[in-house]
């Protein structure tokens, strides 16, 4: 077995969910907010934060995980021979998508990646982020098998694919010079999740280690119950499975598991826009090809698609916060049902218009 | 000869769900597909060894021709 076939044996893929499990547990027990040792979702609403796109002062701080994620990527697609510069496949679709996964993971309070975390740590609550996370999967396998399409990309010139990391390594270099920055340039949060953090190293070392083995092994948290319902292909659901479970017994092992429902760290427990929450965020996300943390891969190997789709799940961040639809820990935010619903009802159309179901009696080709 | 499919520049999952949808109508056979990603390479791959099928993988260029038969 090669070594590029080496990374795709079951065997691996299992390595790689635990690694991710006992990784995010480490870095909460070294600082990072409880239960979100990793959340893609909540992590580029920091970095949206920070960079004053929204002034919610608790969740404000670049995290390095962001960058470590792309980076890591990038590095292993150069080291095989993946870094391919591609685009142009409705990305304005894609960031609109990107723009509502991010409403509906904060209506939840976290990512798939988070759902998973919150599991292991005991709380209950992220029982129906899963649930919603499932069905909007399935909503977007039946537009899958609906003919839905988002068109074919393009080889573009490679400048284009190094748009996101040369952003990422901007974000590094404001985090670096923090103190040395102006005030008011750059937002960083006193108290809060934002305030709580990693020391920058470690996370940046560990998210690199990630980066580099996710992009090797596809790890993708939507893609692991869309491929075991769309294919019934379990490789990537054994590395989400493990991911919970090595994470629960590291919680156990550094005394983070809570079991319960009430007084969980960065949840409410208003079930019913857990799940809308989710159903949006799984929908948005299937409808996108892949989970937010497989985004951020898919960016680092070239894609400028799913660049796109990172920069809608950052400005859909700052309109969160900005407008009041995010939730917190008292529920769920004054306007975060209606724009669920509004997000649900609009990727219902996409999936609708971009799908065969809108042109039954038409040859359809892509 | 052989059947040939086109599944360059498509999101996941659309290519290995097109030559799924294919190699059920054919059941068996032979069928070239030309992929531009590694993890459509390895999707399809994968999916087609679990019902059964047989995936060699040429590397044109930038590309790759995976040969499927049963």
């Amino acid at each position: 077995m090669n070594l590029k076939n080496w990374f795709l044996s079951r065997k691996i893929i299992i390595i790689t969910g635990a690694f991710i499990g006992i990784a995010a547990t480490v870095l909460q027990k070294l600082g990072n907010p409880a239960n979100m040792g990793i959340c893609v979702a909540c992590f580029e609403r920091d970095i949206a934060g920070a960079l004053g796109f929204h002034r919610a002062a608790i969740v404000q701080y670049i995290r390095p995980e962001i960058i470590g994620f792309v980076l890591g990527s990038l590095v292993a697609a150069l080291l095989f021979k993946e870094f391919k510069p591609r685009g142009g496949s409705s990305p304005l679709i894609r960031f609109v998508l990107g723009f509502l996964a991010m409403i509906g993971s904060l209506a939840f309070l976290g990512c798939p990646w988070r759902a998973l975390l919150r599991l292991s740590g005991g709380d209950g609550n992220a029982l129906f982020g899963i649930a919603g996370l499932v069905a909007g999967v399935s909503i977007g396998i039946f537009f899958i098998r609906s003919g839905y399409n988002l068109g074919r990309n393009e080889r573009t010139r490679p400048l284009a694919s190094w748009v996101l990391s040369s952003i990422m390594v901007g974000l590094l270099l404001l985090l670096n010079f923090r103190t040395q920055l102006p005030t008011g340039a750059v937002f960083f949060s006193t108290e809060g999740p934002g305030s709580q953090y990693a020391p920058v190293l470690i996370a940046l070392l560990i998210a690199l280690v990630i980066g580099f083995i996710a992009q090797r092994t596809r790890f993708c948290t939507v893609a692991a119950a869309r491929d075991v319902l769309l294919i019934k292909d379990t490789y990537l659901f054994t590395g989400v499975v493990s991911l919970v479970i090595a994470a629960w017994i590291s919680n156990i092992v550094l005394g983070q598991f809570n079991p319960g429902f009430s007084g969980q760290p960065v949840a409410h427990t208003n079930q019913l826009w857990n799940f809308g929450g989710m159903v949006l965020a799984g929908l948005a996300f299937a409808l996108a090809g892949g989970c937010p943390g497989r985004q951020l891969f898919l960016s680092g190997e070239g894609d400028t698609d799913a660049a796109v789709f990172v920069l809608g799940m950052i400005f859909g961040a700052g309109f969160a916060h900005n407008f009041a639809t995010a939730s917190s820990g008292s529920g769920p935010g004054v306007w975060g049902p209606a724009a669920v619903i509004t997000g649900l009802i609009i990727c219902l159309l996409i999936g609708f218009f971009m799908s065969d179901l809108s042109k039954k009696k038409k040859e359809v080709s892509v | 000869m052989a059947e040939k499919l086109d599944v360059r520049g498509l999101s996941c999952p659309l290519p290995v769900v097109k030559v799924r949808n294919k190699l059920t109508e054919l059941k068996e056979g032979l069928l070239e597909v030309l992929v531009d990603t590694g993890t459509a390479k390895d999707n399809i791959t994968r999916m087609a060894n679990n019902n059964g099928w047989k995936v060699e993988t040429k590397e044109q260029g930038e590309e790759y021709l995976l040969i499927i038969n049963k």
